[in-house]
């Protein structure tokens, strides 16, 4: 296989007494979409998150095994969780743009990462919104609140958000499900572009749309991962019963 | 019937009626201390009464009715007066007669049997004096060092020399209180910086020479400053006015003694509501002569205010701080719940043993220490060991600062988890998270904490006779004296001055419209903070809504 960028062995999560996620083993590769399909509650979102360990928030959560990116295990002992996830965007399902200005939310990271000079702020915005194709909608207001871009628009925000920072991965969580079909066609057009620079791994419940934009699909199913390969033979010849199942709507 | 019941009508009314006799009552309770509190300002009719005496006598009497009642005529009999009329209810008045010093009282009652006639005369005058009360009376003659001065037109002449008298006693008050009062300021530093090299042993005879200096300089501005002066109160000595009061007497009055004067019963309706207007505006911008009964409340407001605004300054980041963390730190356990209630408890302890433990722990204990540590040069005068507006606004702070904490708490709870969680994902850590964007966000409830503190510490009384309250201040916590803001000073409180004026006061029925006029005012302060701290909240939350999509 080609270059890997993120590698799980053996992860297993509990929410308190019970498991949600069985013995995960994954490997992503580097500047391709894939995508996670499966039932809901199947596990997908909670192993998305781990890979920039947002479910440390959650209380009661235990993780055992390791997530390796670029060969560098994330939750080894000592690790700056900021550092991680500055490496390791994030798009949520719903869009949660700050309630400050389009200009401020882009600089948000780099304001963060205690970057001062102006002009550098300003590069970055620009090339930001380009790269999340929302430069020619918002450049003539730049001050104006975010809150007052369509969804949409605000989802794009974010995405523009995420890769402002420059991470190595764009982990995106059903970053479509809220939006009306325009928009989520933007959204596609926009990760296909975005692959080119970016490892994206995209949770989606729409199979359309994994088929569209993704180049490996995996199928998860109550807290396993049943199938991983590429999109073209997960739809077309997928190798167990299961996704077959799942891919011909029986169930889910 | 059953169907009406069901369909919740019922409770409809029900919560409309109580919403609007709540409104009434807010409404009627602010329009009648209004209406009492702003109408003594109103420039009444003065009239002047023939009256039997009890000897059968003609008297005249002048004054303003002030107040009426009707009185049944056994009552009247009963209290030993002799009744000259069969009805069976006899009216009477109480008539504001000013001139307290010639008739040691400033208020009469008439009843309706005994009064022969009833005019106005136009050329009655009202003076305000600084001393004894209004004068009431008719002006007869302007003198200037014992020498009638007036031409035909006494009133004219009269105005001039008051001008001219007015404009000489603002002089002496500038110089008395802000230069004297400035020199005296100095004195007592430098006083206190000698004895401060004398207790550390560094008072070498060089430095002792410089404060020799020092103060020869400050007692020679003194000593001109008190030339000054003399000149002055000799200039204003001189004039004086011969006024013929009620029973046709002449008294003489120093221009110096008066305040202002006016003829109430030639003024037009215009002239009327301009000395109304500029009787409200001295009310408000004058400070209290006459044990508080007369003049203005200036330095009330003055310390009311500032006393809200210094109690802000703390209670805000102090209930800010302990608020995120008990939401955002804090492990959520019983610990942190205790805590909690015992927060939502402080709210209701009564707000006296606030003053209590203001006194006992601030004004004594930290306050004794600061004395110790800092200023033992000047014990065993306290500087900060005693009442002061710090240790009021302390005080004040501590009894609102749950309310500070439970809003906020509140407008914390409220933000969206996927704000955090953006946050966070961007790589900031959690106190970036919480000083970047959750903090702001949350601006709006911490505005209106601090809103709900300001209404309750603004109206506080009980705490604050034991912190720093005081009748009379001399001097305001603000001044043109180094280092301008006198942390340690006493000051004057609208609603400590209500009970002064009310209660404490020699002249209960002068002072009756003040109560009530230094209440609407007190009402009015309160109003203007609330207003200013709520667009505050409102430009906050106009820059952070869009929050609840």
């Amino acid at each position: 296989m080609e270059d890997i960028c993120l590698k799980v062995e053996d992860l297993r999560l509990h929410y308190g007494e019970s498991e949600a996620l069985h013995g995960i083993n994954l490997e992503l590769p580097r500047h391709k979409v894939s995508a996670f399909i499966g039932p809901s509650g199947c596990g997908k979102s909670t192993l998305l998150r781990c890979f920039n360990r947002m479910n440390d928030l959650v209380d009661g959560v235990t993780i055992k095994g390791k997530i390796k990116i670029d060969g560098d295990d994330i939750y080894a002992p000592g690790v700056n969780v900021a550092d991680l996830r500055r490496r390791v965007g994030m798009v949520f399902q719903k869009p949660n743009p700050f309630p400050k200005s389009i200009y401020e939310n882009v600089a948000y990271g780099l304001r963060i990462q205690g970057v001062r000079s102006r002009r550098q702020i300003d590069e970055t915005v620009e090339k930001a919104l380009k790269g999340a194709a929302l430069w020619d909608e918002v450049k003539d207001r730049l001050n104006d609140s975010a809150m007052g871009l369509s969804g949409g628009q605000q989802q794009r925000l974010v995405i523009a958000r995420a890769i402002a920072i420059e991470p190595e991965v764009l982990l995106l969580d059903e970053p479509a499900s809220a939006l009306d079909p325009i928009s989520t066609l933007k959204i596609e057009e926009l990760i296909y572009e975005l692959k080119d620079k970016y490892t994206i791994v995209i949770v989606t419940h729409n199979m359309q749309q994994a088929a569209r934009v993704s180049d490996y699909t995996a199928f998860l199913y109550m807290g396993d991962l049943i199938e991983f390969d590429e999109t073209n033979t997960i739809f077309t010849n997928p190798a167990k019963k299961k996704t077959e199942d799942y891919i011909t709507g029986r169930y889910g | 019937m059953k169907e009406w019941f069901k369909s919740g009508s019922p409770w409809i009314w029900l919560s409309a009626s109580t919403v609007s006799l709540s409104l009434i009552m807010v409404v009627g309770l602010i329009g009648l201390i209004a209406v009492r509190g702003l109408g003594i300002y109103w420039a009444g009719t003065v009239d002047q009464y023939e009256v039997k005496d009890a000897n059968g006598q003609t008297q005249i009497v002048i004054g303003e009715e002030y107040d009426s009642e009707a009185v049944s005529r056994q009552r009247l009999i009963d209290a030993g007066a002799k009744v000259d009329s069969d009805a069976e209810f006899i009216t009477r008045y109480l008539i504001k007669t000013g001139n307290r010093d010639l008739l040691g009282l400033d208020f009469k009652w008439l009843t309706e049997d005994k009064i022969i006639a009833k005019t106005e005369p136009k050329d009655i005058v009202v003076f305000e004096r600084r001393e004894w009360g209004n004068l009431y009376g008719f002006l007869e003659s302007v003198k200037q060092s014992g020498q009638v001065v007036n031409t035909n037109d006494v009133w004219q002449t009269f105005n001039e020399r008051l001008d001219h008298a007015l404009d000489l006693h603002e002089e002496i008050r500038q110089i008395e209180k802000h230069e004297i009062g400035g020199i005296n300021y100095k004195l007592e530093r430098l006083r206190l910086k000698e004895k401060k090299l004398e207790l550390g042993g560094e008072l070498t005879d060089i430095a002792k020479q410089e404060l020799l200096g020092g103060k020869k300089q400050l007692e020679q501005e003194y000593q001109s400053l008190q030339g000054n002066l003399n000149q002055l109160y000799k200039e204003i000595e001189k004039d004086s006015i011969s006024v013929r009061v009620s029973d046709g007497k002449i008294v003489e009055v120093t221009l110096a003694n008066i305040v202002r004067a006016h003829m109430p019963n030639s003024l037009s309706l215009l002239e009327k509501i301009g000395f109304y207007i500029k009787s409200i505006w001295l009310f408000v911008s004058e400070e209290p002569r006459e044990a508080n009964t007369e003049g203005g409340i200036f330095p009330a407001i003055f310390g009311t205010v500032m006393m809200v605004l210094i109690m802000s300054v703390i209670v805000t980041p102090f209930g800010i701080v302990a608020a995120v963390y008990l939401r955002e730190y804090a492990k959520q356990n019983a610990l942190t719940r205790t805590i909690r209630i015992a927060v939502n408890n402080l709210a209701g302890v009564p707000s006296i043993v606030y003053g209590v433990f203001g006194l006992g722990f601030f004004v004594y204990f930290l306050g004794g220490n600061i004395d110790q540590l800092f200023f033992p040069e000047a014990l065993p005068a306290p500087t900060f060991g005693t009442p002061g507006i710090l240790w009021a606004s302390l005080t004040l702070a501590i009894l609102t600062v749950p309310v500070v904490i439970v809003a906020t708490e509140e407008g914390l709870s409220r933000i969206p988890k996927n704000i955090r969680e953006g946050s966070l994902a961007l790589g900031a850590t959690k106190w970036e998270t919480l000083w970047r964007t959750i903090i702001p966000m949350a601006s709006p409830a911490m505005m209106t904490g601090l809103i709900l503190a300001v209404a309750r510490a603004a109206g506080e009384v009980a705490p604050l006779m034991l912190v720093g309250v005081v009748k009379l201040a001399p001097e305001l916590p603000l001044d043109e004296n180094f280092p301008f803001l006198h942390l340690d000073r006493k000051f004057m409180h609208l609603g400590f001055h209500i009970y002064d004026v009310g209660f404490q006061s020699p002249n209960v029925e002068a002072a009756r419209p003040l109560v009530y006029a230094t209440a609407f005012l007190l009402i009015c302060v309160i109003i203007v903070l609330n207003l200013a701290a709520i667009s505050v909240r409102n430009r906050l939350r106009e820059k952070y809504k869009g929050l609840d999509n």
